[in-house]
């Protein structure tokens, strides 16, 4: 099914090359190593900075001494929150998810208290990596160590150590009279829950229980940072958007955002972790301090026990439904670990829950929960595959109770065009019922299952995103094409950019390249992240060329002395439609780019824009696995991911994110854990440890693109990276529900876990 | 501390630096010769983007000293593509979309090319377990494993023409 190789070709739709499978344009760079990572840059005069963190999960710092680490010869300048503006509480816009500015900044920087083992007390600048490992050993951190609170329960329970006095539960009728660890509660009601669950003729529950994960990409964190004399500011750093770091570095250091100019590097996954920043402010205070340019890679560790994760969850589901399955009503109940400060992907994950499904009665409440964890980050459709784990794990069991089969339980329930969202909205142009229909009619879903086998099937919702973004056409002095976009590409973006300009100017892909810009070179864009990049540079891409084709068209009436309505664009040439003038061929982009000088200057567009309409995604999974009853070992037999993807640009990219998606997943599913000892420690910060999937884990990732376009976008493309990874949690866990008879509620579904439920099964 | 002077072919080019010596290959290579396509994921060895090739055996060069190679033979990611032209596994990894970020694409080329030295005709079970020390957060491995076994086809083929 996955398809790969695919000869451009026209289709139906009339489209030249959107749709076909040109090689990216930064492939050679990348498969030959060319390509410059974070870590790959260097600045004459660099110095290197390392970071001092906590290791105590929760403690007051009462004194820090850096005077034996400054005497080290060597050391340049050595930083601690006393460097950084004490900042007052302030939302910021512009990241994947809303952040408090004060919070961003003590999360850089522990200002009083660490509230997680691995927060940054201090850092230092040295000539060399062993001086600066020297100098943070002679830094002397006096902690007062303070109870700790790791997961939500912990944090929830009376008594429990209270991370900030200043906070008290928001969205509650009345606000609390004392502070507590739980930031925020978010409801929404439809209809009446109670009465419908109580006479509902038959009804599921459970409780189900989730470990923060981290988002895993291979690169870690890796910047660098000069500050000018005259304080101007460059910055070199691997990230998901270029005018984030810009303006999260300025807010922390208290800067203007034009004293920095941030160039992005190529960057090694990302998944939303990379979309806040850890090291830019520190490096350019480093800077600041020692004068010198100064470079900062994290260590796997650092990477680990410092950033990212998603947060680990406690959640309750009952659903009740009529005996033909039709679902009357919901109740569900997410407790989201946030880390040491507000925000966890609670708010999204109440609102996909039930996104899948036409409920008339529900109540889904959503608890936001600081713990002594690393700050979570967003991670690919976040909250979103939390929520579908426990919802389709309990609509899994309702189909079992009732013997119904669980795609038809899911045709019976799901949303269409014209149904009112659980969050609100009116769907219009989905394809979810297409995308169940898919996988019924799938010969994977024919096929037999052996002994110890299983089968599962999950679904998965994701909003998708528009937003800001900057877009440059400029037609070179021979009609070649360059693209300029302000989006950090992860995943081959830059060829659906290249394919979409090429599409519209009527002209072979080969002949645009595409560029990404650092902050001055180019208008404001919004990071990479919420499926966006495609959908709303994109648009900004198609619409700067459309503004070019029109001057081109402009020019060649100018030549042809005919009015501008006579002349049309296609196959990238201008064509005069003045019957009067029968000898005049067509004017081709080369022509009329070599005539640039006198027929109006050089031929350029850009288009600023706030995109609108990016069409939700939605996903159906199925998965076989067989489980070893004598071990508790899962092996992923068969995996088909069917997904509603708009238009695919590229399909090989669209494909490519569906079955990394997938990867995650069943990742998370079976193994990915944050593991913590008894004093707060992470246990298991390491690939070793922290034990994601490798290529003798996974069977071929097989994909079914269900195109329904977007009539929102010039190409019908919509978001497509986030989707594929709510489903799998559930599809897994559901299949081992079949293989085994247990249900088991609680992630990841390691072998030793597997083993006690078989045990306790017996 | 005193540094060590190491002489070493780097393909196929003999190159003298000095190390310190707890300096890793790797270090060396992005540090001392400006080879930056080899990657540190983990610097324990166990995400493999530092792969490269040591005297025809595949190395987490993360994990090798860098004064151990004196006198040795070390291929690098920068090594692959020979005269301007793009060796088979990096043409089939673009043709496949074999890679997204990219980042632990040398090293998965390396480790490929090691299997593919060692054994022409791989299963996918084979090729899967080959490359097991490679981790790749963005692919799945499908277009990999595909890529990999569409070369060694090729390969082979091209062999008994």
């Amino acid at each position: 099914m996955s398809e790969t190789l695919d000869r451009p070709t026209a289709d139906s739709s009339g489209l030249n090359v959107v749709g076909t499978r040109p090689i990216r344009p930064d492939g050679a760079d990348k498969v030959t190593g060319r390509a410059a990572y974070g870590a790959d840059y260097n600045m004459p005069g660099q110095l290197v900075g390392k970071i001092l963190r906590s290791p105590h999960a929760h403690a007051r710092i009462v004194s820090i001494d850096t005077s034996k680490a400054r005497a080290l010869p060597g050391v340049k300048a050595v930083v601690t929150a006393q460097d950084f503006p004490d900042l007052a509480s302030e939302v910021l816009e512009g990241g994947e998810q809303a952040s408090n500015a004060r919070d961003m900044a003590l999360n850089v920087m522990a200002r009083d208290v660490a509230l997680y083992d691995g927060h940054a007390v201090a850092a230092v600048a040295a000539i060399s990596t062993e001086i600066a490992d020297e100098a943070l050993a002679r830094i002397k951190v006096v902690y007062e160590v303070l109870p700790h609170a790791l997961d939500v329960e912990a944090a929830m329970a009376p008594g429990a150590p209270v991370l900030h006095s200043h906070l008290f539960t928001a969205g509650l009728e009345a606000k609390p009279d004392k502070p507590s660890n739980v930031a925020q509660r978010h409801l929404n009601v439809r209809g009446d829950p109670d009465a419908a669950l109580a006479g509902a003729a038959v009804t599921v529950e459970g409780r189900y229980i989730t470990q923060g994960v981290h988002q895993g990409y291979i690169e870690p964190h890796a910047c660098v940072a000069a500050w000018g004399e005259d304080g101007r500011c460059e910055v070199w750093s691997s990230s998901q958007g270029q005018f984030m770091v810009r303006a999260y570095s300025a807010k922390v250091l208290g800067i203007e955002a034009s004293a920095i100019r941030v160039t992005p590097a190529e960057i090694g996954g990302g998944f939303g972790g990379k979309t806040v920043v850890y090291l830019e402010p520190v490096a350019l205070a480093l800077s600041r301090a020692s004068g010198r340019p100064v470079k900062m890679v994290m260590s796997r560790d650092e990477v680990f026990r410092s950033t990212g994760p998603t947060s680990g969850a406690v959640m309750t589901v009952k659903l009740g439904a009529n005996a033909d399955g039709t679902l009357v009503a919901a109740e569900v109940e997410l407790t989201f670990q946030a880390g040491a400060f507000p925000g966890s992907p609670v708010g999204a994950a109440c609102m996909t829950a039930l996104a899948c499904y036409d409920i008339p009665n529900f109540r889904i409440t959503g608890w936001d929960v600081v713990t002594n964890t690393p700050k979570v980050a967003a991670y690919r459709a976040p909250g979103a595959p939390i929520a579908a784990f426990a919802v389709e794990s309990a609509l899994d069991d309702l189909a079992r109770k009732l013997n119904i089969d669980p795609i038809t339980i899911r045709e019976t329930n799901a949303v269409g065009d014209g149904t009112k969202a659980a969050y609100g909205p009116v769907y219009q142009n989905i394809g979810f019922k297409e995308t169940l229909a898919a996988i019924r009619d799938s010969e994977h879903y024919q096929t037999k299952l052996g002994p110890n086998q299983g089968r599962g099937v999950a679904a998965g919702f994701w909003f998708n995103i528009g937003g800001e973004s900057t877009a440059a056409v400029h037609v070179n002095e021979d009609g070649t094409i360059t693209v300029v976009t302000g989006n950090p590409d992860i995943g081959g973006s830059r060829a659906s950019m290249a394919m979409m300009a090429a599409e519209t100017l009527g002209v072979a892909v080969e002949k645009v390249r595409p560029m990404i810009a650092d902050t001055a070179s180019l208008g404001y864009s919004m990071l990479t992240g919420g499926s966006r990049t495609t959908f709303a540079t994109g648009m900004a891409v198609i619409q700067a060329a459309e503004k070019v084709i029109d001057d081109l068209k402009g020019r060649a009436a100018k030549l042809w002395k005919i009015s501008p309505d006579q002349v049309a664009w296609r196959d990238g040439a201008a064509h005069c439609l003045d019957a009067t003038k029968a000898d005049v061929g067509p004017f081709t982009l080369a022509k009329l780019a070599a005539q640039a000088g006198r027929t109006g200057g050089p031929i350029s567009a850009q288009v600023s824009l706030n995109a609108q309409g990016a069409g939700p995604g939605f996903a159906v999974h199925v998965c076989d696995l067989e489980v070893d009853p004598e071990t508790g070992q899962t092996t992923i037999l068969r995996y088909t991911a069917a997904q509603d993807v708009g238009r695919a640009i590229h399909p090989s990219y669209v494909e490519g994110q569906v079955q990394g998606g997938v990867a995650q997943g069943v990742g998370w599913a079976l193994n990915e854990a944050y593991i913590y000892d008894r004093s707060g420690h992470m246990e298991n910060a390491g690939f070793l440890d922290y034990r994601m999937p490798v290529a003798s884990d996974l069977p071929m990732l097989d994909t079914i693109l269900i195109e329904v376009p977007n009539p929102r976008h010039p190409y019908g493309a919509k978001g497509v990276g986030e989707v594929p990874i709510v489903p799998p949690l559930a599809a897994v866990a559901n299949a081992l529900r079949g293989a085994t008879g247990v249900r088991m509620n609680e992630l990841p579904l390691s072998p030793p876990a597997v083993l006690a439920a078989l045990e306790a099964g017996k | 501390m005193s540094k060590h002077h190491v002489t070493t072919t780097v393909n196929g080019d003999i190159v003298e630096f000095l190390v310190s010596p707890r300096t890793t290959l790797l270090d060396a290579l992005r540090d001392q010769l400006g080879l930056t396509g080899s990657k540190e994921g983990c610097g324990s060895g166990d995400c493999g983007a530092c792969s490269v090739i040591l005297d025809g055996r595949l190395v987490c060069s993360c994990l090798v000293l860098a004064p151990e190679v004196e006198g040795r033979r070390v291929e690098t990611i920068e090594g692959l593509a020979q005269e301007g032209r793009l060796h088979p596994l990096q043409q089939k990894f673009l043709e496949h979309a074999a890679l997204q970020c990219g980042f632990c694409t040398p090293g998965i080329l390396m480790a490929a090319k090691a299997l593919l030295d060692e054994n022409p005709d791989p299963t996918e079970t084979e090729a899967r377990y080959y490359l097991a020390g490679n981790l790749c957060r963005c692919t799945g491995y499908d277009k990999i494993i595909r890529a990999v076994m569409d070369t060694a086809a090729d390969l082979r083929q091209a062999r008994t023409a």
